[in-house]
Protein backbone atom coordinates (compact mmCIF):
# COMPACT_ATOMS: atom_id res chain seq x y z
CA UNK A 1 0.00 0.00 0.00
CA UNK A 2 1.14 3.51 -0.92
CA UNK A 3 1.26 6.03 2.14
CA UNK A 4 0.40 9.68 1.67
CA UNK A 5 3.65 11.82 2.22
CA UNK A 6 1.86 15.23 2.51
CA UNK A 7 -1.71 16.45 4.62
CA UNK A 8 -3.16 17.02 0.83
CA UNK A 9 -2.67 13.54 -0.54
CA UNK A 10 -3.85 12.00 2.94
CA UNK A 11 -7.17 13.89 2.91
CA UNK A 12 -7.51 13.09 -0.79
CA UNK A 13 -7.52 9.06 0.23
CA UNK A 14 -10.03 10.46 2.90
CA UNK A 15 -12.51 12.20 0.75
CA UNK A 16 -12.53 9.01 -2.23
CA UNK A 17 -12.85 6.82 0.36
CA UNK A 18 -15.90 8.41 1.57
CA UNK A 19 -17.23 9.56 -1.78
CA UNK A 20 -16.75 5.47 -2.97
CA UNK A 21 -18.83 4.14 0.47
CA UNK A 22 -21.25 6.73 -0.57
CA UNK A 23 -21.81 5.43 -3.97
CA UNK A 24 -21.41 2.19 -3.04
CA UNK A 25 -24.30 2.29 -0.50
CA UNK A 26 -26.33 4.44 -2.75
CA UNK A 27 -25.84 1.97 -5.95
CA UNK A 28 -27.53 -1.42 -3.18
CA UNK A 29 -29.87 1.18 -2.54
CA UNK A 30 -30.51 1.05 -5.86
CA UNK A 31 -30.34 -2.55 -6.01
CA UNK A 32 -32.59 -2.84 -3.09
CA UNK A 33 -35.49 -0.46 -4.40
CA UNK A 34 -35.26 -2.39 -7.35
CA UNK A 35 -36.04 -5.73 -5.55
CA UNK A 36 -38.50 -4.00 -3.44
CA UNK A 37 -36.34 -4.49 -0.80
CA UNK A 38 -37.88 -1.04 0.55
CA UNK A 39 -36.14 -1.23 4.50
CA UNK A 40 -32.78 -2.24 3.27
CA UNK A 41 -32.99 0.22 0.97
CA UNK A 42 -33.52 2.90 2.99
CA UNK A 43 -31.28 1.91 5.58
CA UNK A 44 -28.69 1.65 2.77
CA UNK A 45 -29.62 5.37 1.49
CA UNK A 46 -29.55 6.72 5.11
CA UNK A 47 -25.50 5.53 4.94
CA UNK A 48 -24.98 7.03 2.29
CA UNK A 49 -26.37 10.31 3.71
CA UNK A 50 -23.52 10.09 6.23
CA UNK A 51 -20.24 9.15 4.14
CA UNK A 52 -22.00 12.07 1.35
CA UNK A 53 -21.76 14.23 4.15
CA UNK A 54 -18.52 13.49 5.37
CA UNK A 55 -17.27 14.23 1.75
CA UNK A 56 -18.52 16.98 1.69
CA UNK A 57 -16.88 17.81 5.20
CA UNK A 58 -13.17 16.99 3.92
CA UNK A 59 -13.88 19.10 1.00
CA UNK A 60 -14.85 22.18 2.71
CA UNK A 61 -11.83 21.59 5.42
CA UNK A 62 -9.73 21.34 2.11
CA UNK A 63 -11.31 24.40 0.47
CA UNK A 64 -11.27 21.96 -2.33
CA UNK A 65 -13.40 22.76 -5.27
CA UNK A 66 -12.99 19.77 -7.15
CA UNK A 67 -12.21 15.92 -6.12
CA UNK A 68 -8.46 15.15 -6.42
CA UNK A 69 -7.29 11.49 -7.36
CA UNK A 70 -5.91 9.34 -5.52
CA UNK A 71 -2.51 7.09 -6.84
CA UNK A 72 -2.99 3.36 -7.93
CA UNK A 73 -2.31 1.27 -4.66
CA UNK A 74 -3.55 3.96 -2.25
CA UNK A 75 -5.89 1.41 -0.48
CA UNK A 76 -4.75 -1.80 1.69
CA UNK A 77 -7.29 -4.20 -0.53
CA UNK A 78 -8.84 -3.70 -4.07
CA UNK A 79 -11.42 -1.51 -2.56
CA UNK A 80 -11.30 1.39 -0.46
CA UNK A 81 -11.64 0.24 2.97
CA UNK A 82 -15.08 1.97 3.50
CA UNK A 83 -16.66 0.10 0.89
CA UNK A 84 -19.07 -2.51 1.87
CA UNK A 85 -18.38 -5.19 -0.71
CA UNK A 86 -21.05 -5.26 -3.84
CA UNK A 87 -20.76 -9.21 -3.48
CA UNK A 88 -22.24 -9.07 0.16
CA UNK A 89 -25.38 -8.36 -0.23
CA UNK A 90 -28.95 -10.34 -0.50
CA UNK A 91 -32.11 -9.61 -2.05
CA UNK A 92 -33.86 -10.86 1.19
CA UNK A 93 -31.46 -9.11 3.87
CA UNK A 94 -32.55 -7.22 6.97
CA UNK A 95 -31.96 -4.12 8.01
CA UNK A 96 -29.64 -6.38 10.42
CA UNK A 97 -27.73 -7.67 7.96
CA UNK A 98 -27.39 -3.94 6.62
CA UNK A 99 -25.99 -3.18 9.75
CA UNK A 100 -23.48 -5.64 10.32
CA UNK A 101 -21.88 -4.58 6.68
CA UNK A 102 -21.57 -1.19 7.89
CA UNK A 103 -20.28 -2.14 10.96
CA UNK A 104 -17.71 -3.63 9.14
CA UNK A 105 -16.91 -1.16 6.85
CA UNK A 106 -16.53 1.44 9.59
CA UNK A 107 -13.84 -0.93 11.58
CA UNK A 108 -12.26 -1.40 8.33
CA UNK A 109 -11.69 2.31 8.02
CA UNK A 110 -10.98 3.00 11.36
CA UNK A 111 -7.97 0.01 11.11
CA UNK A 112 -7.06 2.41 8.07
CA UNK A 113 -6.60 5.24 9.59
CA UNK A 114 -5.09 3.16 12.53
CA UNK A 115 -2.61 2.04 10.17
CA UNK A 116 -1.74 5.51 8.19
CA UNK A 117 -1.08 6.66 11.42
CA UNK A 118 1.24 4.55 12.25
CA UNK A 119 2.93 4.63 9.25
CA UNK A 120 2.94 8.54 8.57
CA UNK A 121 5.93 10.20 7.84
CA UNK A 122 4.85 13.73 9.07
CA UNK A 123 3.04 15.34 12.52
CA UNK A 124 0.50 16.66 10.02
CA UNK A 125 -1.02 13.28 8.24
CA UNK A 126 -0.08 11.72 11.45
CA UNK A 127 -2.49 13.54 13.95
CA UNK A 128 -4.93 14.30 10.64
CA UNK A 129 -4.68 10.10 10.37
CA UNK A 130 -5.71 10.02 14.40
CA UNK A 131 -8.26 12.50 14.24
CA UNK A 132 -9.97 10.55 11.70
CA UNK A 133 -9.57 7.23 13.36
CA UNK A 134 -10.84 8.57 16.24
CA UNK A 135 -14.06 9.84 13.85
CA UNK A 136 -14.39 6.58 12.58
CA UNK A 137 -13.77 5.05 16.43
CA UNK A 138 -17.53 7.00 16.99
CA UNK A 139 -19.08 5.72 13.84
CA UNK A 140 -18.27 2.06 15.03
CA UNK A 141 -20.03 2.62 18.46
CA UNK A 142 -22.72 4.45 16.94
CA UNK A 143 -23.60 1.90 14.56
CA UNK A 144 -23.16 -0.88 17.34
CA UNK A 145 -25.51 1.11 19.38
CA UNK A 146 -27.68 1.00 16.36
CA UNK A 147 -27.56 -2.78 15.36
CA UNK A 148 -28.56 -3.26 19.70
CA UNK A 149 -32.06 -2.04 18.69
CA UNK A 150 -32.65 -3.45 15.62
CA UNK A 151 -33.92 -6.97 15.74
CA UNK A 152 -32.09 -9.61 14.50
CA UNK A 153 -33.78 -12.51 11.96
CA UNK A 154 -34.64 -15.58 11.69
CA UNK A 155 -32.40 -18.25 10.98
CA UNK A 156 -34.46 -18.64 7.57
CA UNK A 157 -34.29 -15.27 6.64
CA UNK A 158 -33.23 -16.22 3.00
CA UNK A 159 -36.06 -18.54 2.28
CA UNK A 160 -37.50 -17.76 -0.57
CA UNK A 161 -41.04 -19.33 -1.68
CA UNK A 162 -39.94 -18.83 -5.51
CA UNK A 163 -36.27 -19.41 -5.63
CA UNK A 164 -34.69 -18.15 -8.73
CA UNK A 165 -33.14 -20.91 -9.18
CA UNK A 166 -33.73 -24.69 -9.41
CA UNK A 167 -33.65 -26.77 -5.96
CA UNK A 168 -34.18 -29.88 -5.01
CA UNK B 1 -5.87 7.12 -12.58
CA UNK B 2 -6.10 11.04 -12.82
CA UNK B 3 -3.24 12.35 -10.71
CA UNK B 4 -3.57 15.11 -8.13
CA UNK B 5 -3.52 18.23 -10.04
CA UNK B 6 -5.18 17.02 -13.09
CA UNK B 7 -8.82 15.88 -11.75
CA UNK B 8 -10.94 14.14 -13.85
CA UNK B 9 -12.79 16.45 -16.64
CA UNK B 10 -15.97 14.46 -16.00
CA UNK B 11 -17.31 12.61 -13.41
CA UNK B 12 -18.56 9.02 -13.74
CA UNK B 13 -22.08 9.68 -12.35
CA UNK B 14 -22.25 12.42 -16.06
CA UNK B 15 -22.00 8.42 -17.56
CA UNK B 16 -24.49 7.10 -15.58
CA UNK B 17 -28.12 6.79 -17.11
CA UNK B 18 -31.27 7.39 -14.66
CA UNK B 19 -32.46 3.87 -15.10
CA UNK B 20 -31.52 1.63 -11.96
CA UNK B 21 -30.22 -1.84 -13.08
CA UNK B 22 -32.23 -4.78 -12.51
CA UNK B 23 -29.53 -7.25 -11.54
CA UNK B 24 -29.46 -9.90 -8.74
CA UNK B 25 -27.92 -7.75 -5.91
CA UNK B 26 -24.48 -8.72 -5.37
CA UNK B 27 -23.94 -9.82 -9.07
CA UNK B 28 -20.79 -8.45 -10.21
CA UNK B 29 -22.05 -6.43 -13.21
CA UNK B 30 -23.00 -3.53 -10.45
CA UNK B 31 -18.64 -3.32 -10.08
CA UNK B 32 -18.33 -3.69 -13.63
CA UNK B 33 -21.04 -0.76 -14.71
CA UNK B 34 -18.96 1.49 -11.95
CA UNK B 35 -16.01 0.29 -13.75
CA UNK B 36 -17.04 1.30 -17.41
CA UNK B 37 -18.31 4.86 -15.67
CA UNK B 38 -15.19 5.81 -14.26
CA UNK B 39 -13.15 4.42 -17.21
CA UNK B 40 -15.30 6.78 -19.38
CA UNK B 41 -14.47 9.46 -17.12
CA UNK B 42 -10.77 8.63 -16.82
CA UNK B 43 -10.63 8.95 -20.58
CA UNK B 44 -12.41 12.59 -20.36
CA UNK B 45 -14.88 11.73 -23.78
CA UNK B 46 -18.53 13.11 -23.13
CA UNK B 47 -21.62 10.51 -22.97
CA UNK B 48 -22.65 11.84 -26.78
CA UNK B 49 -19.11 10.77 -28.18
CA UNK B 50 -19.38 7.18 -26.67
CA UNK B 51 -21.82 4.35 -28.39
CA UNK B 52 -22.29 1.24 -25.72
CA UNK B 53 -22.99 -1.77 -28.03
CA UNK B 54 -24.14 -4.95 -26.57
CA UNK B 55 -25.69 -8.59 -27.10
CA UNK B 56 -28.62 -10.57 -25.02
CA UNK B 57 -28.39 -11.11 -21.14
CA UNK B 58 -28.05 -10.20 -17.90
CA UNK B 59 -24.49 -8.19 -18.58
CA UNK B 60 -26.05 -7.16 -22.13
CA UNK B 61 -28.32 -4.74 -20.21
CA UNK B 62 -25.45 -2.33 -20.09
CA UNK B 63 -25.77 0.27 -22.41
CA UNK B 64 -29.59 0.97 -20.54
CA UNK B 65 -27.48 2.22 -17.35
CA UNK B 66 -25.17 4.52 -19.62
CA UNK B 67 -25.91 8.16 -20.81
CA UNK B 68 -24.34 7.34 -23.78
CA UNK B 69 -25.35 6.23 -27.38
CA UNK B 70 -26.46 2.86 -26.87
CA UNK B 71 -27.28 -0.26 -28.63
CA UNK B 72 -28.94 -3.42 -27.10
CA UNK B 73 -29.03 -5.71 -30.18
CA UNK B 74 -29.65 -9.32 -31.29
CA UNK B 75 -28.07 -12.25 -29.39
CA UNK B 76 -24.38 -12.94 -30.28
CA UNK B 77 -24.53 -10.09 -32.91
CA UNK B 78 -23.21 -7.14 -30.77
CA UNK B 79 -19.81 -6.95 -32.37
CA UNK B 80 -21.58 -6.95 -36.25
CA UNK B 81 -23.89 -4.04 -34.80
CA UNK B 82 -20.45 -2.35 -33.45
CA UNK B 83 -18.35 -2.48 -36.49
CA UNK B 84 -20.32 -1.39 -38.89
CA UNK B 85 -21.15 1.47 -36.32
CA UNK B 86 -17.72 2.13 -36.09
CA UNK B 87 -16.92 2.07 -39.72
CA UNK B 88 -19.78 3.91 -40.42
CA UNK B 89 -19.38 6.42 -37.76
CA UNK B 90 -15.23 6.53 -36.93
CA UNK B 91 -15.74 9.48 -34.85
CA UNK B 92 -17.49 7.71 -32.13
CA UNK B 93 -15.47 5.75 -29.16
CA UNK B 94 -17.31 2.17 -29.19
CA UNK B 95 -17.54 -0.12 -26.12
CA UNK B 96 -18.93 -3.28 -26.63
CA UNK B 97 -20.27 -5.53 -23.89
CA UNK B 98 -22.20 -8.81 -23.07
CA UNK B 99 -21.20 -11.64 -21.19
CA UNK B 100 -19.85 -15.52 -22.25
CA UNK B 101 -23.19 -16.68 -23.59
CA UNK B 102 -23.45 -14.40 -25.81
CA UNK B 103 -19.81 -13.44 -27.05
CA UNK B 104 -18.34 -16.92 -26.91
CA UNK B 105 -21.47 -19.35 -27.72
CA UNK B 106 -24.15 -17.37 -29.83
CA UNK B 107 -21.25 -14.64 -31.25
CA UNK B 108 -19.00 -16.90 -31.16
CA UNK B 109 -18.25 -16.66 -34.93
CA UNK B 110 -18.40 -13.06 -34.25
CA UNK B 111 -16.04 -13.19 -31.90
CA UNK B 112 -13.50 -14.73 -34.15
CA UNK B 113 -14.12 -12.20 -36.50
CA UNK B 114 -13.90 -9.16 -34.85
CA UNK B 115 -10.48 -10.13 -33.47
CA UNK B 116 -8.86 -10.70 -37.03
CA UNK B 117 -10.67 -7.32 -38.53
CA UNK B 118 -9.03 -5.41 -35.86
CA UNK B 119 -11.14 -2.38 -36.09
CA UNK B 120 -10.96 -0.11 -32.83
CA UNK B 121 -13.29 -1.28 -31.19
CA UNK B 122 -12.85 -2.36 -27.13
CA UNK B 123 -14.67 -5.50 -26.18
CA UNK B 124 -15.76 -6.36 -22.68
CA UNK B 125 -17.23 -9.81 -21.77
CA UNK B 126 -18.40 -10.25 -18.21
CA UNK B 127 -17.71 -13.96 -17.41
CA UNK B 128 -19.77 -15.97 -14.75
CA UNK B 129 -19.19 -18.73 -16.40
CA UNK B 130 -23.59 -19.52 -16.50
CA UNK B 131 -26.06 -18.53 -18.71
CA UNK B 132 -27.55 -16.15 -15.62
CA UNK B 133 -31.07 -14.51 -17.88
CA UNK B 134 -32.68 -18.05 -18.76
CA UNK B 135 -31.59 -19.46 -15.37
CA UNK B 136 -28.55 -21.32 -14.74
CA UNK B 137 -27.72 -23.70 -18.07
CA UNK B 138 -23.93 -24.30 -18.95
CA UNK B 139 -22.23 -21.71 -21.05
CA UNK B 140 -18.76 -22.09 -23.05
CA UNK B 141 -16.42 -21.33 -20.20
CA UNK B 142 -18.40 -23.40 -17.52
CA UNK B 143 -16.24 -26.02 -16.14
CA UNK B 144 -16.79 -29.39 -17.47
CA UNK B 145 -17.30 -30.87 -13.81
CA UNK B 146 -20.11 -28.49 -12.92
CA UNK B 147 -22.56 -30.13 -11.57
CA UNK B 148 -25.95 -28.81 -11.61
CA UNK B 149 -29.42 -29.49 -12.20
CA UNK B 150 -29.51 -28.65 -15.60
CA UNK B 151 -26.08 -30.31 -16.32
CA UNK B 152 -26.36 -33.85 -13.62
CA UNK B 153 -22.48 -34.69 -13.19
CA UNK B 154 -21.47 -31.41 -15.59
CA UNK B 155 -21.30 -31.29 -19.53
CA UNK B 156 -18.37 -33.13 -19.68
CA UNK B 157 -17.12 -30.30 -21.82
CA UNK B 158 -14.06 -28.70 -22.13
CA UNK B 159 -13.96 -25.13 -21.47
CA UNK B 160 -13.58 -21.88 -24.24
CA UNK B 161 -10.58 -20.20 -23.36
CA UNK B 162 -11.17 -16.51 -24.28
CA UNK B 163 -8.15 -14.93 -24.42
CA UNK B 164 -6.20 -17.38 -26.17
CA UNK B 165 -8.73 -17.51 -28.66
CA UNK B 166 -8.57 -13.65 -28.69
CA UNK B 167 -4.83 -13.63 -29.43
CA UNK B 168 -4.77 -16.52 -32.01
CA UNK B 169 -7.43 -14.70 -33.71
CA UNK B 170 -5.59 -11.77 -33.68
CA UNK B 171 -7.03 -9.13 -31.07
CA UNK B 172 -4.37 -6.35 -30.51
CA UNK B 173 -5.07 -5.94 -27.04
CA UNK B 174 -6.12 -8.79 -24.07
CA UNK B 175 -6.44 -8.11 -21.05
CA UNK B 176 -8.51 -10.02 -17.79
CA UNK B 177 -10.23 -7.85 -15.66
CA UNK B 178 -11.95 -8.67 -11.92
CA UNK B 179 -15.35 -7.29 -10.72
CA UNK B 180 -14.45 -7.11 -7.34
CA UNK B 181 -11.47 -4.59 -8.24
CA UNK B 182 -13.93 -1.84 -10.22
CA UNK B 183 -10.80 0.71 -9.80
CA UNK B 184 -8.31 -1.49 -11.81
CA UNK B 185 -10.74 -3.03 -14.09
CA UNK B 186 -11.71 0.90 -14.90
CA UNK B 187 -8.04 1.29 -15.29
CA UNK B 188 -8.06 -1.32 -17.79
CA UNK B 189 -10.85 -0.38 -20.02
CA UNK B 190 -9.48 2.79 -20.11
CA UNK B 191 -6.19 1.70 -21.40
CA UNK B 192 -7.64 -0.94 -23.56
CA UNK B 193 -10.62 1.81 -25.20
CA UNK B 194 -7.14 4.29 -25.59
CA UNK B 195 -5.23 0.97 -27.58
CA UNK B 196 -6.10 0.88 -31.13
CA UNK B 197 -7.39 -1.67 -32.51
CA UNK B 198 -9.74 -4.87 -31.45
CA UNK B 199 -8.90 -4.76 -27.43
CA UNK B 200 -10.46 -7.39 -25.49
CA UNK B 201 -11.23 -7.67 -21.77
CA UNK B 202 -12.52 -10.45 -19.97
CA UNK B 203 -13.67 -9.59 -16.49
CA UNK B 204 -14.33 -12.15 -14.20
CA UNK B 205 -17.92 -11.11 -12.89
CA UNK B 206 -19.71 -13.36 -10.56
CA UNK B 207 -23.08 -14.49 -11.01
CA UNK B 208 -23.74 -14.92 -7.21
CA UNK B 209 -27.38 -16.56 -7.66
CA UNK B 210 -26.41 -19.37 -9.77
CA UNK B 211 -22.73 -19.74 -9.06
CA UNK B 212 -22.34 -18.11 -5.40
CA UNK B 213 -19.14 -20.52 -4.64
CA UNK B 214 -17.76 -17.53 -7.28
CA UNK B 215 -17.82 -14.98 -4.19
CA UNK B 216 -14.83 -16.89 -3.91
CA UNK B 217 -13.20 -15.43 -6.66
CA UNK B 218 -11.76 -12.20 -4.83
CA UNK B 219 -9.51 -14.50 -2.66
CA UNK B 220 -7.93 -16.21 -5.80
CA UNK B 221 -7.43 -13.10 -8.32
CA UNK B 222 -4.15 -11.68 -8.18
CA UNK B 223 -2.31 -9.05 -10.32
CA UNK B 224 -0.23 -10.16 -13.33
CA UNK B 225 3.32 -11.03 -12.40
CA UNK B 226 4.58 -8.71 -14.98
CA UNK B 227 4.18 -6.20 -17.93
CA UNK B 228 2.25 -6.91 -20.83
CA UNK B 229 4.20 -7.96 -23.81
CA UNK B 230 3.10 -6.95 -27.43
CA UNK B 231 4.75 -10.69 -28.20
CA UNK B 232 1.80 -12.77 -29.18
CA UNK B 233 3.79 -16.32 -28.94
CA UNK B 234 4.99 -15.26 -25.37
CA UNK B 235 1.51 -13.84 -24.04
CA UNK B 236 0.12 -16.79 -25.44
CA UNK B 237 2.29 -19.20 -23.32
CA UNK B 238 1.45 -16.70 -20.26
CA UNK B 239 -2.25 -17.29 -20.75
CA UNK B 240 -2.26 -20.93 -21.65
CA UNK B 241 -0.08 -21.95 -18.30
CA UNK B 242 -1.43 -19.07 -15.84
CA UNK B 243 -4.66 -20.28 -12.99
CA UNK B 244 -7.11 -18.05 -14.62
CA UNK B 245 -7.17 -15.75 -11.82
CA UNK B 246 -4.33 -13.27 -13.51
CA UNK B 247 -5.23 -9.46 -13.97
CA UNK B 248 -3.86 -6.84 -15.98
CA UNK B 249 -3.28 -6.15 -19.48
CA UNK B 250 -1.31 -9.31 -21.23
CA UNK B 251 -0.89 -8.36 -24.22
CA UNK B 252 -1.29 -5.15 -26.21
CA UNK B 253 0.22 -5.49 -29.97
CA UNK B 254 1.13 -3.21 -32.69
CA UNK B 255 -1.19 -4.16 -35.48
CA UNK B 256 -2.41 -2.06 -37.61
CA UNK B 257 -6.74 -1.17 -37.16
CA UNK B 258 -8.65 -1.74 -39.61
CA UNK B 259 -9.43 1.25 -41.58
CA UNK B 260 -12.12 3.54 -40.57
CA UNK B 261 -12.18 7.15 -42.44
CA UNK B 262 -14.40 8.95 -42.50
CA UNK B 263 -15.55 10.02 -46.01
CA UNK B 264 -17.65 12.81 -46.48
CA UNK B 265 -21.04 13.81 -44.53
CA UNK B 266 -21.78 10.55 -42.79
CA UNK B 267 -25.90 12.23 -43.25
CA UNK B 268 -25.14 12.86 -47.05
CA UNK B 269 -23.55 9.05 -47.17
CA UNK B 270 -26.80 7.89 -45.30
CA UNK B 271 -29.73 9.82 -47.35
CA UNK B 272 -27.58 9.01 -50.43
CA UNK B 273 -28.15 5.23 -49.66
CA UNK B 274 -31.94 5.70 -48.93
CA UNK B 275 -32.06 7.05 -52.07
CA UNK B 276 -30.49 3.80 -53.55
CA UNK B 277 -33.14 1.95 -52.08
CA UNK B 278 -36.15 3.48 -53.13
CA UNK B 279 -38.82 1.85 -55.04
Amino acid sequence: MKTPQTLEEFMAQALVMEREAAQRYNDLADAMEMHNNRDVAQMFRTMAGYEAKHAQAIMEEMNWVEVPGVPTGAWPAMEPPESVPNDEVHYLMHPWHALKLALAAEERAEAFFSELARLAGSDSVRRAALELRDEEAEHVSLVKAWLAKTPKPEGDWANDPDPPRYVD
Amino acid sequence: MNDMTHPAPLAPASFKSGTKPIWCPGCGDYSVLSSVTKALALLGKPPHEVAVVSGIGCSSRIPAYTSCYGFHGVHGRSLAAATGLKVARPDLTVLVAGGDGDGYSIGGNHFLHACRRNVDLTYIVMDNHVYGMTKGQASPTTEPDWDNKLSPGGTGVRSFHPLVIALASGANFVARAFAGDPNGTAEIIARGMRHPGFSFIEILSPCITFRPEQREWKNHVHPAAVEATDDAARAARRIMTDDGFNIGVLYAGGRTPYPTVMRGDSRAAVAALETEFEL
